[in-house]
């Protein structure tokens, strides 16, 4: 019975029902969002880096993990690493950032494309010129490019010379050398990428490796991989607890409001009700289903909204950002949701419980 | 009607201050009352009179300054809210003049209501059935209280209030929001429940046809029962 009046209440109030769990539903979008794009972005840098069909990486000392800048190894260092035992290829990139996330990698065809088992052209094909790019499909869609295209970068205009299939080290890729000269890096890298000649020499490799550059940043690929965690991006993991704060409050205020509101309106009823018989307890319990009907409804629509976003952010930025769906932060998120919404609740629902039966009944 | 032995309701020097901002309002200055069982009673009185206190004391919506109420051995005067609560969902059954039924619920599920507070399992006996073919409501229960009329509004109310078996029926100008004719179909069924069920009931009203109805009339003025208005 105090579910269909929990119901019925929810029905009689549809617009504000209607608002007040979209409302919520912004707030799981909000957090799953930002959850699906760190999960999402730090996936697809994985899927790029496994892309590249490297064994080891060798890193500049003091670098993060993600973070990749500056172009501080002499290229004295990759013909060192190709000497080493059991390196079959080795082939270093660098790269510059060119506004944003975004980052153009220079790379030397030849020998990355050995390395990768070269690029899958959807159109056009390799660098011609010292001034073609080749981009992935995702930023051509992002910026509606085309292979003839010109794209404007670094202060240069670039000609695309070939649109590859997503899924190799990056998005833009330009000649290595060209990258080093207008970045004031000629002969400098940013990192080598080495390929054994068998996986299972894959310890002795690295203790080699380890070895000779015994100040660099040495990972086998697993190990590197391993490191791309929200755990590991500095901030990301504060931000998102932020997020989530944030969360808690919106949650807090918009069913504050909602429920101040439905309290003030029914004032009458609830002195029916008290005048029934109803308990502080049972009026109380009243307002308190209804939360958790709006905080649940809320949350499904947060979670079915992120489906929205993760479509938005493929359709319109692919290039830029990567969106999955995290459905083990769905419990998460509907319990800040859930917190938020009974936290803004309780003020309501204790002015309810506490209504002066005759002054309720003669409220008009 | 009335029987002989102990009162149903036994009120003895009952007072009731309102302090409003600076000033105590003296709403009852002493009043003393005896309803038997299965009396049917008008309090009539002008506004201001104390008949809407009497009203919300008995119905253990308020609580008495001081003197006794006695409710089938209950004393009202020396509950606490949570007692006080206990005795509405038991012993008294409300109608008011605005009907006062909660609008998202059908008028099936606002008599439930009233079962499911009292913790009352829900109106299955052919008692009530017949309640409801008397009252003339039960082609009208899958509806909410927007879709009746004023008239089966009241109806509805009076079915609420009595299906818990109280042990009075309050009723607060049951008729003042009804036109005549709606007043009148009202009125009777009231005096039909009494008379059939043996149902007490104690009705306010300025309505001195309304009035005419009960068994009794009590004249209210000043915060007093007085002899003759």
């Amino acid at each position: 019975m105090i579910n269909t009046l929990v119901i019925e209440n929810l029905k009689h109030r549809w617009v504000r029902t209607m608002l007040s769990a979209l409302a919520v539903g912004v707030q799981v979008t909000m957090i799953l969002t930002l959850v699906g794009l760190s999960y999402g972005t730090l996936e697809e840098m994985s899927q790029r880096s496994r892309g590249v069909g490297a064994d080891i990486l060798v890193r500049p000392p003091g670098t993060s993990i993600i973070g990749l800048s500056t172009a501080p190894i002499p290229e004295k260092v990759l013909d060192f690493v190709r000497k080493l035992p059991h390196v079959a290829i080795a082939t270093g990139i660098t790269v510059q950032p060119i506004g944003g996330v975004n980052s153009v990698y220079g790379i030397d065809m030849e020998s990355f494309s050995q390395m990768s088992g070269g690029f899958k052209f959807v159109a056009g094909g390799p660098f011609q010129n010292s001034d073609d790019v080749v981009i992935d499909e995702y930023w051509a869609q992002q910026n509606r490019l085309r292979v003839g295209s010109q794209t404007q970068f670094m202060n240069r205009s670039w000609r695309v010379c070939g649109v590859v299939e997503p899924g190799k080290l990056a998005r833009m890729f330009l000649p290595i050398k060209t990258v080093q000269d207008l970045s004031a890096n000629t002969g400098k890298l940013t990192m080598i990428y080495v390929k054994l000649d068998q996986p299972n020499n894959l310890q002795a490799a690295l203790a080699a490796v380890k070895n000779a550059l015994p100040d660099y940043q040495i990972y086998s690929l697993e190990e590197f991989l391993s490191l791309i965690s929200v755990n590991n991006v500095p901030g990301l993991k504060a931000f998102i607890y932020v997020v989530i704060a944030i969360s808690v409050v919106v949650g807090f205020l918009v069913v504050f409001l909602s429920m101040y509101t439905a309290v003030l309106e029914r004032t009458r009823e609830i002195g029916i009700l008290k005048a029934l018989g109803a308990t502080p307890g049972f009026v109380l319990s009243v307002l308190v289903r209804e939360t958790v009907v709006l905080a649940l409804a809320g949350s499904a629509a947060g979670i079915v909204f992120t489906y929205g976003t993760r479509w938005a952010i493929m359709h319109y930025v692919p290039g830029s950002l990567t969106q999955t769906i995290v459905p083990e932060w769905w419990p998460i998120a509907t319990l800040v949701s859930l917190t938020g919404s009974l936290f803004g609740a309780l003020y309501p629902g204790w002015k309810a419980a506490r209504q002066d039966a005759i002054e309720a009944l003669s409220y008009e | 009607m009335s029987e002989t032995g102990a009162p149903l309701i036994e009120v003895r020097g009952l007072r009731k201050t309102y302090r409003m901002g600076e000033v105590d309002v003296q709403a009852l200055r002493g009043v003393d009352l005896s309803v038997q069982k299965g009396e049917f009673i008008a309090i009539v009185g002008p506004s201001g009179s104390g008949k809407s206190t009497l009203f919300y004391i008995l119905g253990g919506l308020a609580s008495a300054s001081a003197g006794s109420v006695l409710i089938d051995g209950h004393d009202l005067a020396a509950m606490s809210d949570q007692e006080r609560t206990q005795i509405r969902r038991e012993l008294v059954g409300f109608v008011f003049q605005r009907y006062n039924l909660l609008p998202t619920l059908s008028a099936l599920d606002n008599i439930g209501m009233a079962q499911f507070i009292a913790g009352k399992p829900r109106h299955t006996e052919g008692w009530f059935k017949q309640t409801l073919d008397l009252l003339g409501v039960s082609h009208r229960l899958g509806h909410k209280p927007q879709s009746l009329s004023g008239g089966e509004q009241q109806r509805i109310a009076i079915a609420r209030a009595i299906v818990n078996h109280p042990a009075i029926l309050l009723a607060d100008e049951p008729t003042g929001n009804l036109d005549s004719e709606n007043s009148e179909i009202v009125l009777k069924l009231m005096r039909d429940l009494n008379e059939r069920l043996g149902q007490t009931i104690l009705m306010i009203t300025h309505n001195p046809e309304a009035a005419a109805y009960a068994h009794r009339i009590v004249h209210m003025r000043d915060g007093r029962i007085v002899q003759h208005p």
